[in-house]
C-alpha cells in the first residue's frame, strides 16, 4: 500500500510527460502560431501608440521615415497586424492545443495541420510585402476602388484559406474521435472551438468572393473595374462574423477554463453549448448593421439586420450570467462569504485569471457601446467617429486581446516547459491594460459622441480640429501611455519566460473546468446537421435577395487612370 | 435540459430588455422620423462631371421653394464641391451626394446627417438648420493621404426679418 502511495504522484508526472510527447506536433504548431501572432502584435501595438500620440499633436512619423511613410500606412499595418494577423494566428494556435487536449487525441491528419500553417505563413509574408512597400495603404478594410498591389489580396486570401485548412484538420480529428467514442458527449472545450471554426468557414465566404471574384482579378488587370457597394456588402458579410471569430475563443476560455482557474465549476455547461450554437446561427446575418449609412441598400434590409443584431446580443447576455455564476462558485469554494465576499477570494494573484477577468469587465462596457452602434437610429450619431475605435478597443482590443494574454500566461509556460518569468510583472500588465484601456476608450468614445471627430483620420493635422477636443484627446493619450507600459510588460514576461523562465519539473496542464450541472447533455446540443443547415438558411434569407440585386446591378467602374491616392 | 431557476429568470429579463430595445428603435425610426440613406439609383462616376450630364456637373445648392433647398454635392479627393453652402436659418435642405473617385464620408457636425459616399451611388438625407452658425462637413472615411484635409462648410445665416423682429 505504502509503496503505491509513494509511486502514484510519480506515475502521474511521468504520464503527464508521456502525454506531452504524444502531442509534440500540436505543441510545436501552437508555439509557432502564437509566436508569430505575438511578433505581429508587437509591431501593431507600436504603431497604435504612434497613432495615439499623433492625435495629441506629436507626429512621430517624421522620425520613422523611410520605414513608415505616413500615418495611413501605419494605420493600415496596425489594423492588418492586430485585427487580422494577431487574432487569426493566435486563435488557430490556441485551438490546436484546446481541441486536441480536450478530446485527448492528437491531430489525425498532421499533414493537413502543417499545410494550413504553411499557407498562413506564406500568406502573411505575401501580405507584408505590399504593406511595408507602401503599395497597399488601403486600411484593413481595403474598400474598393482603393486599389492595393495584388500580393496584398492574394496574401490575405492565403491566410484565410490556411485557417480553413487548419479547421479541416480539426474537423477530421473530431470525426476520428467520434468513431472511437460513439455515444460519448463531446467535451465542451472541443465542441465550442469546433463550432467557432465552423462559423468561420461560413463567415469568410463573403470576403473570399469579394477578393477572388472582384479585387484580385481587378488588381491584376483582368477586370476593368469594381463596384464599391458590392465590395462593402461582401466585406461586411464577413466583417461582422469576424468579430465573433475574435470573441468566441475568449468565450471558450471564459466558460471552459477560467472557472477551473478560479477554483470553481462551469455553472451550466449545456446552456454554454446552446450559446455557441446560437452564435453559429446568428453571427452572419447581421452584417448590414455596418452599412446603416450606406446608400443603395433599402432601409428595410438595414432594419432587419438591426433586429437580428439584438438577437445575437442574447447569447452574450447568457454568457455574462453563466460566467459570473461560475466564478462565484470558485470564490465560494475558496471560502468567500456573503453577497460580494466571494469576489475578494478569487485568485487575483494569478495573472492568467486576473487578465481574463479584466477582459470580461472591459467587454461589459464594450457590449454597452456596441448596442448603441447597433441601434439603427443611434448609429447616425456615432458612425465613423472616434466612438467606433473607442468601442472596438474594448472588444477585440481587450475582451479578445487581454484574454489571449491571460491564456498565454499558462500556455507559454506549458509549451516552453518554463515557469512564468515574473508573476508580478504579468499582474501589473493586466492592471495597466485595464486602466489604460478605460482612459483610452473613454476619451475616444466621448470625442466621437460629443464632437463627431472622425475616425481613421490624422487628427493632429486636421484643419477642422477644435480646441474643445483637447481634454478628450488628452484623456485618450493618457490611456495610450499606460497601454504602452502594459504592452512592454507583456512582451517582457513572454520573452523572459521563453528565455529565462525556471525549468518546470512537470508540464503545465490545460485548465479544464468541470460542469456543475451533472444532468446529461441532450442529444440536440451535440449534433451538427440541423444547426449548420439553420445557419446556412439564415444567411441565404438575410443576404440572398440583396446580393442577387447587387450582382445584377453590378457596375464595374474603372479607376481614373493613374489614380493612387496615397 | 436542466436550467437553474436564477438563470431562467435572467434569460427572461434578457429577452424582455432586448424586446424593449427593438421596440424603442422601431418607434424612433417610425415616429421620430429618424432616417438613414436608402436606394436612390445608380450613376456613372466617370460621366457625371461631363457638362450637362448630371446635376453634379455643376454641383450647387438650389432653392426649390422659400425655405426649401436641395444641394447636389460632389465628393472627390480631397474636397467637397461646393465647398461652402449658404442657407438662411430655418431652411430645410436635402443633400444628394456622390463620389467621383474613391469612397468618402459625409458628416455634418452637430446634426444627424451622417452617410457614406460611394462612387456609383447617391446618398440622400435631409435636415433642417434652425440655429445660425457655421457647420463643418467632414469626410469621415479614409480616402487617401489628404483625407484629414477634406472638409466643407455650411453657413446658416440669420434671417433679416427674424433679426429685426427680435430687436
Ligand atoms: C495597446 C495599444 C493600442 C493603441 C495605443 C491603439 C491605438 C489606436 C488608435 C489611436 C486607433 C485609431 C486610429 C484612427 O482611427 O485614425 C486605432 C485603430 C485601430 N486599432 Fe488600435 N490600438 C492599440 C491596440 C490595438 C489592438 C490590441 C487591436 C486589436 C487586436 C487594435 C485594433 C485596431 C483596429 C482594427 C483599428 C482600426 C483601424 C482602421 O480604422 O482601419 N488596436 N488603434
Ligand atoms: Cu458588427
Ligand atoms: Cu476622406
Amino acid at each position: 500500500m505504502s509503496v503505491q502511495s509513494i509511486s502514484q504522484p510519480q506515475a502521474a508526472a511521468s504520464s503527464a510527460k508521456a502525454s506531452e510527447a504524444r502531442f509534440a506536433l500540436e505543441n510545436r504548431l501552437t508555439g509557432w502560431q502564437i509566436g508569430i501572432a505575438m511578433a505581429a502584435l508587437s509591431l501593431g501595438i507600436f504603431l497604435g501608440i504612434v497613432q495615439g500620440l499623433e492625435h495629441a499633436g506629436l507626429n512621430l512619423y517624421t522620425y520613422l521615415q523611410p520605414a513608415f511613410k505616413s500615418y495611413y500606412q501605419g494605420l493600415t499595418i496596425h489594423g492588418v497586424l492586430n485585427a487580422l494577423v494577431w487574432t487569426t494566428f493566435f486563435i488557430t494556435g490556441f485551438f490546436t492545443t484546446a481541441i486536441t487536449r480536450s478530446l485527448d487525441m492528437p491531430i489525425s491528419k498532421p499533414w493537413l495541420a502543417r499545410l494550413g500553417f504553411g499557407l498562413m505563413v506564406v500568406g502573411l509574408l505575401m501580405t507584408a510585402y505590399p504593406l511595408f512597400a507602401n503599395l497597399a495603404t488601403v486600411l484593413y478594410t481595403f474598400y474598393p476602388p482603393l486599389q492595393a498591389h495584388w500580393t496584398f489580396y492574394l496574401g490575405l486570401t492565403l491566410i484565410v484559406v490556411g485557417s480553413w485548412v487548419a479547421g479541416y484538420a480539426f474537423f477530421f480529428t473530431y470525426a476520428a474521435w467520434r468513431k472511437e467514442n460513439k455515444g460519448v458527449t463531446t467535451p465542451f472545450i472541443a465542441q465550442a472551438s469546433l463550432i467557432t471554426m465552423a462559423m468561420w468557414q461560413i463567415a469568410t465566404l463573403g470576403v473570399a468572393v469579394e477578393i477572388l471574384a472582384m479585387l484580385l482579378p481587378w488588381s491584376l488587370g483582368l477586370l476593368p473595374g469594381t463596384d464599391a457597394l458590392l465590395g462593402r456588402t461582401l466585406f461586411w458579410y464577413t466583417g461582422h462574423s469576424l468579430v465573433y471569430f475574435w470573441l468566441l475563443p475568449a468565450y471558450v476560455s471564459w466558460y471552459g477554463m477560467v472557472p477551473k482557474q478560479a477554483g470553481g465549476k462551469l455553472f451550466s455547461e449545456n446552456l454554454a453549448r446552446l450559446v455557441f450554437w446560437l452564435f453559429l446561427l446568428l453571427s452572419t446575418p447581421v452584417g448590414f448593421h455596418h452599412q446603416y449609412t450606406d446608400p443603395g441598400i433599402p432601409q428595410g434590409w438595414k432594419m432587419l439586420h438591426g433586429l437580428f443584431t439584438f438577437g445575437v446580443a442574447f447569447p452574450s447576455l447568457i454568457t455574462a450570467f453563466t460566467v459570473a455564476a461560475s466564478l462565484e462558485s470558485g470564490g465560494r469554494a475558496r471560502g468567500g462569504k456573503g453577497w460580494f465576499g466571494w469576489i475578494k477570494k478569487l485568485p487575483w494573484d494569478n495573472p492568467s485569471f486576473t487578465a481574463q477577468n479584466f477582459a470580461m469587465i472591459l467587454f461589459a462596457f464594450g457590449g454597452i457601446s456596441g448596442v448603441t452602434n447597433a441601434s439603427y437610429s443611434l448609429n447616425l450619431a456615432v458612425h465613423n467617429t472616434t466612438w467606433i475605435p473607442g468601442h472596438f478597443h474594448l472588444t477585440v482590443g481587450s475582451a479578445t486581446t487581454l484574454s489571449f494574454f491571460g491564456i498565454a500566461y499558462w500556455l507559454v509556460p506549458k509549451l516552453s516547459g518554463r515557469g512564468l518569468f515574473s508573476r508580478k510583472a504579468a499582474l501589473a500588465q493586466a492592471w495597466t491594460w485595464l486602466f489604460g484601456m478605460i482612459f483610452f476608450s473613454n476619451g475616444m468614445h466621448m470625442l466621437g459622441l460629443h464632437f463627431g471627430a472622425p475616425r481613421r483620420t490624422m487628427l493632429g493635422a486636421a484643419p477642422y480640429r477644435d480646441a474643445a477636443w483637447n481634454p478628450m484627446l488628452m484623456e485618450s493619450v493618457l490611456g495610450v501611455l499606460i497601454l504602452t507600459v502594459s504592452a512592454f510588460l507583456f512582451f517582457y514576461v513572454i520573452i523572459g519566460t521563453v528565455l529565462a523562465g525556471k525549468k518546470l519539473k512537470e508540464p503545465v496542464e490545460m485548465p479544464v473546468a468541470e460542469s456543475m450541472d451533472t444532468s446529461p447533455t441532450p442529444a440536440w446540443l451535440d449534433t451538427w446537421r440541423g444547426w449548420v443547415y439553420g445557419a446556412v438558411a439564415l444567411v441565404i434569407l438575410a443576404y440572398g435577395p440583396m446580393l442577387y440585386v447587387l450582382f445584377n446591378e453590378m457596375q464595374l467602374i474603372p479607376l481614373p487612370p493613374g489614380l493612387r491616392v496615397w | 435540459m436542466h436550467v437553474d431557476k436564477y438563470e431562467q429568470a435572467w434569460i427572461r429579463i434578457s429577452i424582455f430588455v432586448l424586446v424593449i430595445f427593438i421596440i424603442a428603435v422601431l418607434t424612433a425610426s417610425v415616429s421620430a422620423g429618424i432616417q438613414v440613406p436608402g436606394v436612390e439609383g445608380r450613376v456613372d462616376p466617370n460621366l457625371i462631371t461631363t457638362p450637362g450630364a448630371s446635376p453634379w456637373a455643376e454641383p450647387s445648392v438650389r432653392e426649390l421653394a422659400p425655405g426649401k433647398y436641395e444641394a447636389y454635392v460632389l465628393a472627390q479627393i480631397w474636397a467637397f464641391r461646393p465647398g461652402e453652402i449658404r442657407i438662411p436659418a430655418g431652411s430645410e435642405i436635402t443633400f444628394y451626394v456622390t463620389s467621383k473617385d474613391v469612397q468618402h464620408g459625409f458628416k455634418i457636425m452637430e446634426t444627424n446627417i451622417n452617410m457614406m459616399v460611394l462612387p456609383g451611388q447617391v446618398s440622400k438625407l435631409k435636415t433642417t438648420f434652425d440655429k445660425p452658425g457655421t457647420y463643418n462637413i467632414v469626410c469621415h472615411e479614409y480616402c487617401g493621404i489628404g483625407h484629414h484635409t477634406m472638409y466643407g462648410k455650411i453657413i446658416v445665416e440669420e434671417v433679416a426679418t427674424e433679426a429685426a423682429a427680435s430687436e
